[in-house]
């Protein structure tokens, strides 16, 4: 269970990031040396609480930092085996990477298909019809709405709006911020399934940051947990769904039953990772 | 009342509507892309007209040439202020950079005067500031085939403009940047370009403009202050509406016409230079965000 992997120069991932640290306004450290690893076809979980650092990990990998005066100060993020950190988004989407934000970010008054219209920006108009049909063909709900402004569709749909629009930009890489915010149970299955048929499909790595570790976990495989802008431990999904610590600090169930709250607070206090 | 010339007032101020919508348009643009208010729009239509004139005056330029060659000039202007105005001060709060376009009026107007000369000019588009002679003896209304012909000139900008952002692959981009920057950017819409285009598109809307108007009162300082009659066509409009622009426009230019020949006279006249701001004002208090301004999209 090591926090840092070690560096693997040879092997091309999709991915890896190697002890980063982000700093955000000059002052605030928030990530501490974050390093993680996405292998060719993974689903790879990234879980922790709020403010652990899920979403600034991801915005350092896609560079979104920059327009929140964050900065990757230390470190390095390799995109197979090329150094990005230093490149902007528009670079980024157009090599493979892209960023499907927390909280959908449809663009409001833009109808659906515009909306995936606009995933295709740095593309150019080579293929868009083909491009379009294949992302209805996954979510067939798009079709029927795409005449609407996004902002009066429903939270799945601009969720799936939001997924499609990444998936027009072709990326060999996706990285998903809380696709199931806000979202009712059933809806999140429903865009987990068809997360993974992207994964399957079209062959696209997937970095997914989430609260909802149980759901995480049984699509993912392979997570990372995050406290305080480090990783604090990281395994295959399953060991980790099946690892006491997770089950008891984020899946909600512990092997001794229910505790009075008072136990759980000093059960706390004395464990800790690192 | 004459039914006669109350149609006649009626249509020169909707014409001259028409061309106050012209340059508030130019607000719109930037604003909706950038949340900028472009104090300098004024600006940039004086420098837009001047450099015409000149180009046509001192190097003797036709008219077909002096166009895209202002219009090279704008675009370039465009391009500069985003590159050493505007980027440096990304992330920056509104009010910021509303002051640095305050800066960038000054910069333009100094600058026009520095190169062309502070001299005011006369413009001759070739099209007379006439009543049409069919129309005034079939119906008895005079209506200047000038401000007709610049209502038609703006009429095609205007669909222009609609198609470019409704159906182009950079229109949507804009479209989609002036909705959310930060998603615009996570799909990989690079903002510094699209910025540029949009102060170069804002930049060929003040040449049009600034010829329009300069043709009907002369280039001048003077021409920098027609900017000031947008504001209330603005706030009318919404800042964020193309077509906000248009009737809020209609709306100026009727209103304050119509205001100056029929309520004028009690005030001994010469109502027409703060009437538009007193409508403004009241439809301030009835619908702050504007006829047209965007509404928020909630959902319960």
């Amino acid at each position: 269970m090591s926090a840092v992997p070690e560096p693997s120069p040879a092997r091309r991932l999709p991915l890896s990031v190697a002890n980063v640290e982000v700093i955000y306004d000059h002052v605030i450290l928030v990530l501490k040396g974050v390093s993680l690893q996405v292998e060719e076809g993974q689903i790879v979980a990234l879980l922790g609480a709020n403010g652990a650092g899920k979403t600034t990990t991801l915005k350092a990998i896609s560079n979104l930092l920059g327009a929140e005066r964050g900065e990757v100060t230390k470190g390095q993020i390799l995109f197979y085996g090329e150094r990005v950190d230093r490149l902007t988004p528009n670079e980024l989407v157009r090599r493979g990477v892209i960023q499907v934000m927390e909280g959908r970010r449809c663009f409001q008054h833009l109808t659906v298909e515009e909306n995936l219209l606009t995933g295709a920006y740095t593309r150019g108009r080579a293929d868009l019809r083909a491009d379009l049909e294949r992302v209805y063909a996954y979510f067939p709900r798009l079709k029927e709405r795409r005449k609407s402004l996004a902002g009066y569709t429903s939270g799945g749909e601009q969720q799936m709006t939001a997924i499609g629009r990444a998936l027009m930009a072709r990326p060999k890489l996706m990285l998903l911020d809380e696709p199931s915010m806000g979202l009712a149970p059933q809806l999140v299955e429903e865009i987990f399934e068809i997360v993974r048929e992207l994964n399957q499909k079209e062959r696209v790595s997937i970095l997914l940051a989430e609260q909802n570790a149980n759901m995480a976990l049984r699509y993912a495989d392979y997570g990372y947990i995050l406290e305080n802008g480090r990783v604090v431990m990281d395994g295959d999904a399953k060991a980790l769904a099946e690892n006491e610590d997770v089950k008891e600090f984020y899946l909600g169930f512990s092997s001794a039953g229910r505790r009075s709250f008072r136990d759980v607070k000093s059960y706390r206090r004395r464990k800790r990772w690192l | 009342m004459n039914v006669g010339f109350l149609f006649e007032v009626l249509i020169g101020g909707l014409l001259a509507g028409v061309m106050y919508a012209l340059v508030a348009i130019g607000f719109v643009l930037i604003y909706k892309a950038s949340g900028v208010f472009n104090f300098a729009q004024g600006a940039m239509v004086f420098f837009a007209a001047l450099t015409f004139v000149q180009l046509v005056k001192m190097f003797g330029l036709p008219m077909w040439l002096a166009f895209p060659a202002t219009l090279l000039v704008m675009v370039a202007v465009g391009v500069a202020t985003e590159r050493f105005v505007l980027r440096p001060l990304v992330n920056q709060p509104p009010i910021t950079l509303f002051m640095a376009t305050i800066g960038l009026t000054f910069v333009l107007e100094g600058l026009a005067q520095l190169v062309w000369g502070s001299q005011p000019h006369g413009l001759e588009l070739g099209i007379e500031d006439v009543p049409m002679e069919w129309l005034s003896q079939a119906a008895g209304i005079n209506v200047s085939q000038f401000d007709l012909a610049a209502a038609a000139i703006a009429g095609v900008l205007v669909a222009v403009l609609a198609v470019f952002f409704q159906y182009t692959r950079i229109g949507r981009a804009l479209r989609a940047v002036a909705d959310d920057h930060q998603a615009a950017l996570s799909v990989g819409i690079p903002l510094k370009h699209i910025w540029a285009i949009v102060w170069a598109v804002a930049g060929f809307i003040a040449l049009v403009a600034g010829l329009l108007w300069g043709a009907r009162n002369g280039v001048g300082f003077s021409l920098t202050f027609i900017a000031l009659k947008a504001l209330p066509v603005l706030l009318i409009g919404g800042f964020e509406s193309v077509l906000g622009a248009i009737v809020g426009g209609l709306i100026i230019g009727a209103s304050e016409k119509l205001a100056e020949v029929y309520i004028g006279p009690y005030f001994g006249g010469g109502i027409e230079l703060w009437f538009a701001y007193v409508v403004a004002l009241l439809f301030l208090l009835v619908r702050p965000e504007g006829l047209f301004g965007e509404k928020h999209i909630d959902r319960v």
